[in-house]
């Protein structure tokens, strides 16, 4: 009741409401963003096709993901926003029952406990957590008065904190500090009161010392010390960065032609049709092929921020933001990586790096913009 | 709730987001600016030092090949060595154009069709086979001049390295051919035929034993892998060795052959065609192993170029064909001294028992007359010690006649004929030591009186590989103490063991008899084999055979000469020296060879040559 009775016309609803509905609004489509999606995934298999030694396999295995990601989309994109916000809270909790069910029963390789398998089929529950949280941390602020209260914000950081921990004690840095960044995006887009922000940055570079000294691995601080001094342990930890570089600068503008890259060819790239896919396509396309990529992902992240500046409600856009920048942080971090500007942390590079649930969680992220996109507005005078 | 409620105003929390939306966008422009600005130190400004860092920083793995065991004969002569040899390679990855390089190769140095088209089909193979910066072998065997010419032209032949690799080599040449065998390029069935443990076990090495020894005990004969890891500047030269685990070479094998008797036997021989096959007595060790004629397994070390192959496989005299244990030979009148003990201890016969020899025998009810070699026959009364000095064969019919065909096969097999003698040289032969069985399941007739008879003098079906009639007049010898013919002495420090492995059962007194009426046939008056008797120093016993040559083909008209020539009878001889204490039990065949005493003598012949080179010599014990 409060809430109709404040609303306000907005300047720009007179304008939607003279455009008749088309077509893909009907059926929920994004026109720009799905022909974006299209050609960021066909560029992704075919980097992929060289990344993994022109092996078929790989190429029809990822194709299967890509088809169920779009059709997972397709499918969220029908969705209520209305209908998401009531039921953020329970797939929050749903997500953090399965994080809770990977501690006790999950599978893994090399010292990590992140899958779950049910009846052979395998998947990561963090990556439900990449979708659940923006969702719970938009509905969360999205009811209420904006910019948040200091009792609302701690709120939201309680909602962070707790899957963010369940994700470290599998123990899964990367994951866990994107969730953290996905919320915490949400909630900078809710208008995150500035001196919050700033006294935060503060409080991080003091806490800085003893997170070091006592929550960081040991393979975690070697890593970070990798990225500051690669050539420190050459053959070890120091060998992916060292190679990646190669493989990105012996690049040079032009590259070396598809399939022709030596370092990835010639299996001196480590996980190159995963994390290091970039340094592949760096290699054999060039400074031009890194720059057409980067342009098609500013083409998605452009789109979906004006998506969510359109956007008629708070929940909504706040959801929008946080999805689009969040996939901004993928990209960038995957890439500041593999190029030795951050450490290595694993974070595929999105919907272009082989891996299964990854893409269908991008893409479902997706549905839900398109979703926001195509709602019908509503105009109350 | 109600004491902090703030309205929503939605016209703020818009503005509130777009303010958002704007420094969020401001963000992500700096920060892509950032990964461009890195992506073009990278490619652009730092280009030239990762393509030099993408050359030249190539960490690989290279396998070092074991040396492969030699083989030695008794006295320590070498039957196969290693040698190094210069081998054309080229390295895929760092050639340009690979046509234009071989082609300019064959400018420098002959590389033939058979050269290329082989290096194309290894060129082939599947990515996952060969290792990154694997050189590829174009031409083996290069001499001085070639690596002359090929190092002046190196600035022109990038990607072209000239490798020094050890290659079997067999310095007797021929002479051993057919029992230490030869190696050669491993080829693709050999590959696929590899299991996922073999496999790594051949990086870096190029042959494989195909033959022979080589190939029996291929698995001593290799060695074990080494590895060292290595950084290659662009041009693979390696620049230095990280890490090296190094190969462990195989196992020399010490053989019971000697290259003595081996020669002897082949001079003796001479142009014939034929088998010689000599054991030790004591061991079951072979001593001698001769298939003649035979070839140079040299030729097919580094691949056998077509025409050779053609002509060794074609000739009429099949040099390929290992005759001691492949060749099928009907036994003739060999076989008696042991039908002999077979009659005397089934009770057939006696010392005493003579039959009357008028030059045939028939079967009761039967026209048929089975002749005696003998036209007018060996006399009235020929007993067990004439018969086998003279070879009387009517005495053999009556005696396989009454002995039936059971008793005659139960005892041969006891002697391991009709079965493989299970030496360690591969494709070996079982011949046909014949029963009922045998004939209802190969011809499905059942079994006549006149095939006894043709058994008894070791015609008819009977088929036995030299190597078998060594090894059976070994057994005899040494008065029925069966050991496992042998061709390796000592693997490495490990001595092969020799005992007997069954034993023929007789009475004493029947063995004195065989062995005398064997002593009779070569220092008897009227011994088949009396001619070889003169000057020897020491005493000896054998027998001589004779078989008619079957199978050879009737179209083969081109040269009528030479045809009748191969109809002629082979000659054979079994015997073992000296008499006392045998040392040495040898088999002798000669194809073509018409009279026995041609096999007699080389038999004679290979007994001066081992028992006088003897340490202690025997015949002064005498």
């Amino acid at each position: 009741m409060v809430q109709q009775d404040f609303q306000r016309r907005m300047p720009e609803a007179s304008r939607d409401l003279r455009k008749p509905m088309g077509f893909w609004q009907r059926i929920h489509v994004d026109t720009p963003l799905l022909f974006s999606l299209l050609v960021l995934t066909a560029f992704g298999l075919i980097v992929l096709y060289s990344a993994s030694g022109a092996d078929k396999h790989y190429v029809q295995r990822q194709s299967v993901f890509i088809c169920l990601g779009y059709v997972v989309m397709f499918t969220i994109a029908q969705f209520k926003m209305s209908f998401l916000q009531r039921w953020a809270p329970w797939f929050y909790v749903a997500g953090l029952g399965l994080l809770v069910l990977v501690l006790v029963m999950g599978t893994g390789a090399k010292g990590a406990q992140r899958w779950l398998s049910v009846g052979g089929f395998r998947f990561q529950p963090s990556e439900a957590l990449k979708l659940a949280v923006p969702i719970m941390v938009a509905s969360y602020l999205g009811v209420r008065a904006l910019p948040p209260s200091f009792k609302h914000v701690l709120v939201t950081l309680c909602i962070i904190t707790v899957p963010m921990v369940l994700i470290l004690k599998q123990p899964d840095l990367g994951t866990s500090l994107l969730i953290a960044a996905s919320g915490l995006i949400g909630l900078f887009f809710a208008g995150l009161r500035w001196r919050y922000i700033f006294g935060a940055g503060l409080l991080g570079v003091l806490g800085s010392w003893p997170m070091w000294q006592f929550v960081l691995r040991d393979y975690q601080k070697q890593r970070i010390l990798t990225m500051f001094n690669p050539e420190a342990d050459k053959l070890g930890a120091g060998w992916n960065i060292i190679q990646s570089k190669t493989a990105i600068g012996s690049g040079g503008l032009n590259g070396k032609g598809w399939m022709n890259g030596t370092q990835s060819q010639l299996n001196f790239l480590p996980e190159s049709h995963t994390d290091f896919i970039i340094a592949v396509l760096a290699e054999e396309f060039g400074l031009f092929g890194a720059l057409m990529l980067l342009l098609i992902y500013m083409v998605v992240i452009g789109r979906g921020m004006l998506i969510a500046i359109r956007a008629q409600t708070s929940f909504n856009r706040i959801l929008a933001g946080s999805i689009t920048f969040t996939f901004f942080v993928y990209v960038f971090v995957n890439i500041g990586m593999v190029s030795g500007l951050l450490p290595v942390v694993g974070v595929p590079l999105p919907l272009v790096s082989h891996g299964g649930t990854a893409i269908v969680t991008l893409l479902a992220g997706f549905g839900l913009l398109m979703a926001i996109s195509t709602e019908n507005r509503k105009v109350s005078i | 709730m109600s004491e902090h409620l703030r309205f929503k105003d939605h016209y703020n929390e818009s503005r509130i987001f777009f303010r958002r939306a704007v420094i969020a966008a401001g963000l992500i422009l700096c920060l892509l600016i950032l990964l461009i600005a890195r992506l073009y130190t990278l490619q652009v400004v730092e280009h030239e030092t990762y393509v030099t860092q993408s050359d030249r920083n190539r960490v690989q793995v290279q396998p070092l090949p074991p040396t492969r065991g030699l083989i030695y004969d008794r006295n320590g002569e070498l039957l196969a060595e290693n040698r190094p040899s210069y081998t054309l390679s080229i390295i895929k990855e760092q050639v340009d154009s690979m046509e234009s390089t071989v082609k300019l190769l064959s400018e420098l140095v002959t590389i033939t069709e058979d050269d290329t088209s082989s290096f194309y089909k290894r060129l082939k193979r599947p990515k996952r086979r060969r290792r990154p910066f694997e050189p590829i072998p174009l031409r083996y065997l290069l001499d001085e001049e070639d690596i002359a010419r090929i190092a002046v032209n190196e600035y022109r032949l990038k990607g072209v390295v000239v490798e020094a690799q050890l290659v079997r080599f067999y310095p007797q040449r021929s002479l051993f051919a057919h029992n230490v065998g030869y190696v050669g390029r491993i080829n693709e069935n050999e590959l696929k035929s590899f299991t996922p443990e073999e496999y790594p076990l051949y990086n870096g090495t190029h042959s494989i034993g195909k033959n022979g020894l080589e190939k029996q005990y291929e698995s001593i004969l290799l060695g074990q892998v080494g590895y060292q890891q290595v950084e290659t500047n662009a041009r693979g030269r390696v620049l230095r060795v990280l890490e090296r685990n190094d190969p462990v070479p195989g196992q020399n094998l010490h053989l019971f052959l000697d290259a003595n008797l081996q020669r002897t036997a082949f001079a003796a021989l001479g142009q014939r065609r034929g088998a010689v096959v000599a054991i030790d007595v004591e061991t079951g060790g072979v001593l001698a192993m001769v298939s003649a004629p035979t070839y140079d397994p040299n030729l097919f070390v580094t691949g056998i170029s077509h025409k050779n192959y053609k002509a060794l496989n074609e000739s009429l005299d099949l040099p390929l064909f290992n005759r001691t244990i492949q060749g099928g030979y009907p036994p003739g009148s060999t076989l008696k001294p042991m039908l002999a003990l077979g009659g005397l201890e089934a009770n057939v016969v006696d010392e005493h028992y003579s039959v009357r020899d008028p030059g045939f025998y028939q079967l009761e009810g039967e026209e048929r007359r089975y002749r005696d070699w003998k036209p007018r026959g060996h006399g009235a009364r020929v007993a067990l010690i004439q018969a086998v000095a003279q070879s009387c064969d009517v005495y053999y019919y009556d005696l396989a006649f009454r002995m039936g065909i059971d008793r005659m096969h139960g005892f041969g097999a006891g002697f391991g004929l009709g079965e493989k003698t299970g030496i360690d040289i591969p494709s070996e032969r079982s011949g046909i030591w014949p029963s009922r069985k045998w004939k209802r399941d190969n011809r499905r007739l059942p079994w006549y009186p006149g095939d006894s008879l043709n058994m008894g003098i070791g015609q008819g079906f009977v088929v036995t590989t030299p190597l078998q009639l060594a090894s059976m007049t070994a057994t005899l010898a040494s008065r029925g103490e069966k050991h496992q013919p042998r061709l390796v002495r000592r693997i490495g420090e490990t001595v092969v063991d020799t005992a007997p492995v069954a034993q023929v059962s007789a009475t004493q007194k029947n063995w004195d008899l065989i062995i005398d009426a064997m002593e009779e046939v070569v220092h008897g008056p009227r011994g088949t084999a009396r001619s070889i008797s003169r000057k020897a120093n020491f005493r000896m016993g054998g027998k001589t055979g004779t078989a008619q040559v079957v199978g050879i083909a009737q179209d083969a008209k081109y040269d009528s000469e030479a045809l009748a020539e191969r109809q002629r009878d082979h000659a054979l001889f079994v015997g073992f020296a000296p008499i006392k204490n045998p040392q040495i039990a040898v088999a002798v065949i000669v194809e073509n060879g018409e009279k026995s005493s041609t096999a007699a003598k080389i038999a004679r012949k290979l007994f001066d040559t081992y028992l006088n080179n003897l340490p202690v010599s025997i015949a002064k014990e005498e």
